[in-house]
């Protein structure tokens, strides 16, 4: 499979901005997100009830290299999708900057997204392949169509998530692993070189959890840089690099022995609310 | 052949030629952008922007304009007024929309209310008035309605985008606030364009009734925009033949056709009708 994902992956700035190679692939200074409680809310240093300001995130730091796969992993609330949507691009810090490969994230288009299954709405009719086709739209541009380019890539992105014979069906009848796959082949249409899952792992069973590890060390064999949020810490212990513990605050980013003390732990999970 | 004769008898009218082929062509050009509309959850926006036109129309008239235009400044006005009050988080959209609907609405009524002809001008208005259909009007639909048309052509793989998932959008840097407006924009033009064949109050129908009933039909998009054409136009065109045999109003005569199609559709659609689903 990763002599497959060699060409797919190989060139992944079409229209993006060009990569700076002294660079990891994501990193971030300083960052800090404020709830949005209104319009003005943050001009005055206080939130609209005269309070202090509630951060999402608060002094986050870190850096990922090229290839890396990385769980984040915290309490409900702990900041996991604020951080996935300032890596996007769709949410900007109040302070701190975030970079890929040096540059903002707005400026690129090889940041691959696996959102949420409860965020899809599972039955807006397209197919398998209308939604894998859509990670070209970026690389298509405006006024053109698919090509045969595209065409291929598609159908290769779904081998390699052994999802191709389900090109056809409307994603509505696929499972919830089979539903997960298809967003991935998204991703690798898009030609990411980044790929954030949000809890791909929720609600699946043990083999097509297996089968989602299995296409992720396919792509990390060829640098795709991966980071997931899961609750799971024993699947975050068995199956990563790294992990980031988060709540608000960075609380522990390490090899998974070092991250999940019980001193960690208690800091992310025990005794005190935010 | 007296079926033909039938059919053919009110066709020998030139307004009412003009009211087919003006129903037609909404009947089109609603159904496919009302796919967007049904699929993003947008009939509310839909129904307000409908009601919202009202002032502007009322002016064109009392001024003597065309009263596209009127309907046009104004549905554009408050397809972006809706869209910047809602995406500013004062308020929740159904809120903001909420609020510019009532009142620009009821400045609407209020100005035709000092007019003449009151009762029977604010009817034509709500219900439309098909049959009054001229040869100008008529233009302004074709052209109109093809601009509307060729637009969701071009932009079809980015409208899909945005609809399906805007954080890809966002991911694939698409413009998407300018593509969001686009789509709104389009929807008070073809308001506009309706304006004369359902009315205001009965426009809600024409954009989601035929897309409705095409998504119980197809699990695919492009299928989707097609059936719903087919159903809009047949509505328009039947409707305007029930109004003409019948003697009822054409606004809701068009209306009803295209109901009465969706539960057709609803009861015995293959796999997802009603009785398909206790058989």
């Amino acid at each position: 499979m990763s002599t497959l994902a060699k060409p797919l992956l190989a060139h992944a700035h079409g229209r993006g901005v060009v990569h700076e190679a002294s660079e990891p692939t994501l990193r971030l200074d300083n960052v800090s997100v404020t709830y949005n409680l209104g319009p003005g809310s943050l001009s005055n240093g206080r939130n609209l009830n005269g309070g202090q300001i509630q951060y999402a995130l608060k002094d986050v730091s870190f850096a990922v290299d090229r290839g890396r796969r990385v769980a984040i992993v915290g309490p409900n609330g702990a900041g996991k999708s604020t951080l996935f949507k300032l890596i996007i691009g769709q949410l900007r810090p109040a302070q701190g900057q975030v970079h890929i490969f040096g540059h903002g994230p707005e400026e690129h288009i090889c940041v691959g997204y696996v959102p949420q299954r409860s965020h899809i709405d599972w039955t807006f009719p397209v197919t398998v392949s209308d939604v894998v086709m859509m990670g070209r739209v970026g690389k298509i541009g405006f006024f053109r169509w698919s090509g045969r380019r595209d065409k291929e890539i598609v159908a290769r992105s779904l081998e390699l998530v052994q999802a191709d014979h389900l090109a056809h069906k409307q994603i509505g009848e696929l499972s919830g692993g089979q539903q997960q796959r298809v967003f991935i082949a998204r991703a690798l249409a898009q030609e990411a070189e980044l790929l954030l899952l949000d809890e791909p792992l929720a609600g699946l069973d043990i083999p097509s959890q297996e089968a989602i590890f299995e296409i992720l060390d396919t792509v990390q064999a060829d640098d795709v840089t991966v980071l997931l949020a899961t609750h799971d810490l024993s699947l975050a212990a068995e199956q990563f690099d790294h992990i980031l513990l988060l709540n608000q605050k960075i609380i522990a980013y390490d090899r998974p022995t070092a991250v999940l003390t019980p001193d960690h732990l208690l800091q992310a999970y025990g005794g005190h609310f935010r | 052949m007296p079926f033909l004769d039938w059919l053919i008898d009110p066709l020998a009218y030139r307004f009412i030629m003009r009211g087919f082929m003006a129903a037609f062509m909404v009947g089109i050009v609603c159904s496919v952008l009302g796919t967007f509309i049904v699929l993003r959850g947008m009939a509310f926006f839909g129904d307000a922007l409908a009601h919202t036109i009202l002032p502007g129309v009322v002016a064109a008239y009392l001024l003597g304009w065309p009263l596209a235009i009127g309907a046009l400044i104004m549905g554009v006005l408050t397809a972006l007024g809706i869209g910047a009050l809602s995406s500013q988080g004062y308020f929740k959209e159904d809120t903001a929309i909420g609020i510019i609907f009532a009142g620009l609405f009821a400045l609407g009524v209020a100005m035709i209310s000092s007019t003449r002809n009151y009762s029977v001008d604010l009817a034509h208005f709500l219900f439309g008035n098909l049959l009054g259909v001229s040869d100008t009007d008529l233009w302004v639909i074709l052209i109109l309605g093809l601009l509307v048309l060729f637009t969701i052509f071009i932009f079809y793989k980015e409208f899909v985008v945005i609809s399906f998932d805007n954080t890809l959008a966002t991911t694939l840097r698409l413009p998407t606030e300018f593509l969001r407006y686009l789509l709104l924009i389009l929807i008070a033009i073809t308001i506009v364009v309706s304006l004369q064949v359902v009315g205001i109050a009965l426009m809600l129908a024409m954009l989601v009734t035929p897309a409705a009933a095409a998504s119980l039909l197809t699990r695919r998009l492009p299928v989707m925009m097609g059936i719903s054409a087919v159903i809009g136009a047949f509505s328009g065109v039947a409707g305007l033949y029930a109004s003409y045999y019948l003697n009822i109003a054409s606004g809701p005569s068009v209306v009803l056709v295209a109901t009465a199609v969706f539960i057709l559709t609803f009861l015995f659609a293959p796999q997802r009708g009603l009785l398909w689903r206790y058989t």
